[in-house]
């Protein structure tokens, strides 16, 4: 793919006139996508898409146009040529736009994972097998993803992984389950083993009565996936330079007014330490790190280039919707042996779901806790919890309410698959909190 | 030979394709080809500045193959003879490897056979005004969102999408579609100090198959002042209260609560379980259907597939059932489940035809389609005039739920108190709580049709993998009795 993307960067700025610059992006991704419900398979196939993007520059005028390939430059060449033809076209119609701006320093950059993955019908079959006495209901997504930039001053970029991401549930009774993930780059059967019995571990508790509780304010537990959940919804509008100056961050409270979270909160965009590419579609390399929030303090935000130019400020390369994708959390002095000990009494939540701004310029947040949630009695598990509504802001979770973060952190892969896989990760610890507000 | 030229001119793609499942269709009990062409452009002026202007075309087919009771899929941008070949081997070994493992043996049922056609009614495309002036109207709209210093940010945009889909099956049935899509979309966004409020037009909500004529049908061009004076009357009203009063929810805020806690709980891969690891299961279950009060006697709601203007309207889902009008649920007592032809013969009940995929990349699954709220008796002063204490809520901004689709908590833009049968002051951040299985029965009126607006959403996520994809509601300003309210933080 890349020699296949970097010979159709060199076909098509042959055909450019001297006053244009000619920038490319390319998505490539080669997946095995197996749904599993009752440890059968439901659906079960594979995708091999490729697109490219390429965006025209004239002085300050540029259009923009992407489009579905086969991957073989000899078919591909005339549509994209038309393509080419239709953007320069387009732009005749355009104004200048006082805020593009695009990388003219040529950085070329290579990040190359290895391909080691046993086949999917070889790993699926492992599954269903050794999960036969299960209700296993989930995804196996694995192969392939390829992105390459490259522009007509010579800048070549690329990025490719071979990568599996195993995200699966294991069902006792309607909705009481053990949500388990596995992903990575090399599939080990002892780690996936390893991973079912403790899920068989978690569903003999989730066989007890399960508990209610009335709404009000707990001490809990968040396990590193629930407070990516958390982070993830903060994330959403919090961090980029454009809501920030625009005042539709979520955080905005900490910009105009005294909001701090807790000194233990230092939240970083880590490129360098992620698993995605390190370049964006505009030809800029990413900052290998971008501190968010600073011991509480909000500190730096995610900079696109648009934004840089509106705003007249350096960008650290960020893509256009400014979120992270390599999201970073300190850790913090709690050993995760002793989070039901710390805990006390109190909830331990595994999962958080479905959340979203109940009061957005308040960084407060909604959403419900899902699967393996339990109720814990002086440090030991005592029982399943039925699921609750919480309605929290941020201030208080990850501020004046946070007791500790633990030591050991989770290196969450996102298994999101939304019109490609995605290539996001998170590495985060868990949290101890106290009065937690459940609502519903 | 050459390849080069082998991928046809975009008009006889379909042809092309077409010509060439039928070299390579393997021999299999079931075989099909599911084509999709789409092309979306982008247009937005914010800020008065016109933004990057985009065009994308999505373009692939997904070769399904149904052998020794197993299914297989795969999906290829690469359109050529060889590329399609290479698709239908996989999809037929993908078929023979899971043959015995699968939640049901395909071959235990028929896959619709049809043959027919669907095409978007259009009357003014968006090829008939230019690029110039698409751009001058959003630059009008855009300027007359800044109508004071507080509002920060502002923009005005149109998206318009052409998708063609073509599904063809070894054994002769064919259907084609042609589908144009519209989405128009303003917001103002005002702010002092550390309080920040946002009034929006469309996008969620207003977006409809059709073409430039709709703009003319939702004002959007006398939309742009109310819409910034909205954002900063935001800014100065109270908090919603804290109460158990009525709620009177417009078509802008019924869509989410129809979409989240009628839609969803009654898609049938939901009830199957297919859905548990991601969106979630449902608190409705098989045997529910043809007797479970869901709400009160004036809830009846429609699977709808036969107005021309609604976003999810079509004549075939993606497995080639033919969509027909049903009741879901009549009289608040529920009827039958959203499920096509695989979970319906999974569960063995009736049905409608809402098996439908995001694109060429992902398999059909049970999406709602349009779903729609049917109109009621009550004029819009009637249902303000019986409320003692109550708050009229606009636009969805916020929505959660559980995974069983019970307990959910939604937040709306704007808010206007009802006192003693008067709509009296703003409010803002209003939001209610409350819990599916008990909110329908408490709906004390419904709209009558000159207060029914169709509506939908371009982007609703779910499945694994997932998929995003437009579905339509339709519906009446609805009051509801003893919901939870409150504000802000």
């Amino acid at each position: 793919m890349q020699s296949y993307f970097y010979a159709v960067a060199d076909e098509l700025t042959r055909g450019l006139t001297g006053a244009e610059t000619l920038l490319l992006g390319f998505h490539g991704e080669d997946s095995d996508f197996v749904r599993l419900n009752h440890a059968k398979v439901r659906q079960a196939g594979s995708v091999h898409q490729r697109s490219i993007a390429l965006e025209l520059v004239v002085g300050g005028r540029h259009a923009s146009a992407s489009t579905c390939v086969a991957g073989d430059a000899e078919i591909d060449l005339p549509r994209l040529r038309g393509l080419l033809e239709e953007v320069r076209e387009k732009i005749t119609h355009l104004p200048d736009d006082p805020h593009f701006l695009y990388a003219t320093e040529v950085q070329s950059s290579e990040r190359i994972g290895a391909s080691r993955l046993p086949s999917s019908a070889a790993v699926i079959e492992e599954v269903a097998t050794r999960a036969q006495d299960l209700d296993l209901v989930g995804i196996y997504a694995a192969g392939g993803i390829h992105a390459g930039f490259a522009n007509s001053l010579g800048q070549r970029n690329w990025y490719s992984n071979t990568s599996f991401n195993l995200d699966w549930s294991c069902y006792h009774e309607k909705d009481k389950a053990v949500k388990s993930r596995y992903a990575g780059f090399d599939w080990s059967s002892d780690e996936f083993v390893g991973k079912l019995d403790s899920a068989r571990q978690q569903l003999a508790v989730l066989a007890r009565p399960a508990r209610s509780v009335e709404p009000g304010a707990y001490r809990v537990y968040l396990s590193p996936g629930a407070l990516n959940e958390f982070l993830g919804t903060v994330a959403r509008g919090g961090f980029g330079l454009k809501d920030h100056r625009t005042k539709q961050t979520s955080l905005l409270q900490m910009i105009e007014g005294s909001a701090r979270m807790s000194p233990m909160i230092t939240l970083r965009e880590n490129v360098k330490e992620g698993v995605s590419a390190d370049f964006q579609g505009l030809g800029f390399r990413k900052a290998d790190e971008v501190t968010l929030i600073d011991n509480g303090v909000y500190r730096d935000c995610l900079i696109s280039p648009r934004s840089a130019r509106e705003y007249g400020v350096p960008t650290n390369g960020a893509g256009a919707w400014e979120s992270p994708g390599s999201l970073d959390l300190a850790a913090g002095e709690v050993p995760r042996s002793e989070v039901l000990a710390r805990l006390g009494t109190g909830v331990y939540i595994n999962n958080l779901w479905y959340l979203n701004y109940s009061d957005r310029p308040a960084c407060r947040i909604t959403g419900m806790t899902r699967f393996a949630t339990f109720w814990v009695e002086n440090g030991e598990i005592v029982a399943p919890l039925n699921v609750m509504r919480f309605d929290e802001t941020a201030y208080r979770v990850l501020g004046e309410n946070l007791i500790g973060l633990t030591r050991e952190r989770d290196l969450i892969l996102d298994p999101d698959t939304y019109g490609a896989r995605s290539t996001s990760s998170a590495r985060l610890p868990g949290a101890l909190v106290d009065r937690f507000q459940f609502t519903l | 030979m050459s390849r080069t030229g082998e991928m046809a001119a975009p008009a006889g793609l379909a042809e092309t394709v077409e010509a060439r499942f039928k070299e390579i269709a393997p021999k299999a009990d079931f075989c099909s080809l599911r084509l999709v062409e789409e092309t979306s452009e982008s247009l937005s002026v914010r800020q008065n500045v016109l933004q990057p202007a985009t065009k994308s075309v999505d373009v692939g087919a997904m070769i399904t193959v149904i052998s020794g009771g197993g299914l297989g899929y795969a999906a290829t941008s690469d359109l050529s003879l060889a590329g399609l070949k290479r698709a239908a081997d996989e999809a037929l070994a993908w078929a023979k490897q899971t043959s015995g493992r699968s939640v049901v043996d395909f071959r235990s049922f028929a896959m619709p056979k049809p043959d027919g056609e669907y095409r978007s009614r259009v009357e003014r495309p968006w090829g008939s005004v230019s690029l110039t002036d698409k751009i001058e109207l959003l630059k009008t709209e855009c300027a007359r969102l800044k109508t004071d210093a507080r509002i920060v940010d502002w923009m005005a945009g149109l998206e318009h999408v052409e998708c063609e889909t073509l599904l063809i099956t070894a054994d002769g049935a064919r259907v084609q579609q042609s589908f144009r899509f519209l989405i128009p979309y303003m917001a103002a966004t005002a702010n002092e100090g550390a309080e920040t409020e946002s009034r929006s037009l469309g996008g969620r909500g207003i977006c409809r198959q059709g073409g430039l004529e709709i703009l003319d049908r939702i004002g959007f061009r006398s939309q742009a002042p109310r819409v910034a004076e909205e954002a900063l009357q935001l800014l100065t009203a109270p908090n919603c209260p804290s109460a158990k009063m009525h709620v009177l929810l417009a078509p802008d805020q019924m869509i989410l609560q129809i979409h989240e806690s009628i839609g969803h709980p009654l898609e049938l891969d939901r009830i199957l379980g297919d859905e548990r690891n991601y969106a979630g299961t449902s608190f409705v279950t098989l045997d529910m259907f043809g007797s479970y009060r869901y709400g009160s006697d004036l809830l009846n709601v429609t699977y709808d597939p036969s107005r021309p203007e609604q976003l999810a309207t079509f004549g075939y889902d993606d497995d080639g059932l033919r969509a027909e009008r049903q009741f879901i649920i009549r009289g608040g007592i529920l009827e039958r489940p959203l499920g096509g032809v695989t979970s319906q013969a999974r569960a063995g009940v009736d049905g409608v035809a809402n098996s439908r995929a995001s694109s060429w990349n992902r398999p059909p699954i049970d999406r709602m389609a349009n779903l729609n709220l049917e109109p009621g008796t009550s004029s819009l002063d009637e249902m303000i005039a019986q409320v003692e204490n109550g708050v009229h809520l606009h636009t969805n901004v916020s929505w959660s739920i559980d995974d069983s689709r019970n307990k959910f908590q939604f937040g709306c833009e704007y808010g206007q108190r009802i006192e003693n049968g008067k709509l009296t002051s703003v409010v803002k951040k209003p939001n209610y709580r409350g819990i599916s299985a008990t909110f329908w029965r408490n709906l004390a009126a419904v709209g009558r049709p000159d207060n029914f607006d169709v509506l939908g959403t371009p982007n609703c996520g779910k499945g694994e993998p997932n998929q995003v994809i437009r579905v339509g509601h339709a519906s009446p300003t609805c009051l509801f009795a003893d919901v939870d309210v409150f504000g802000g933080a």
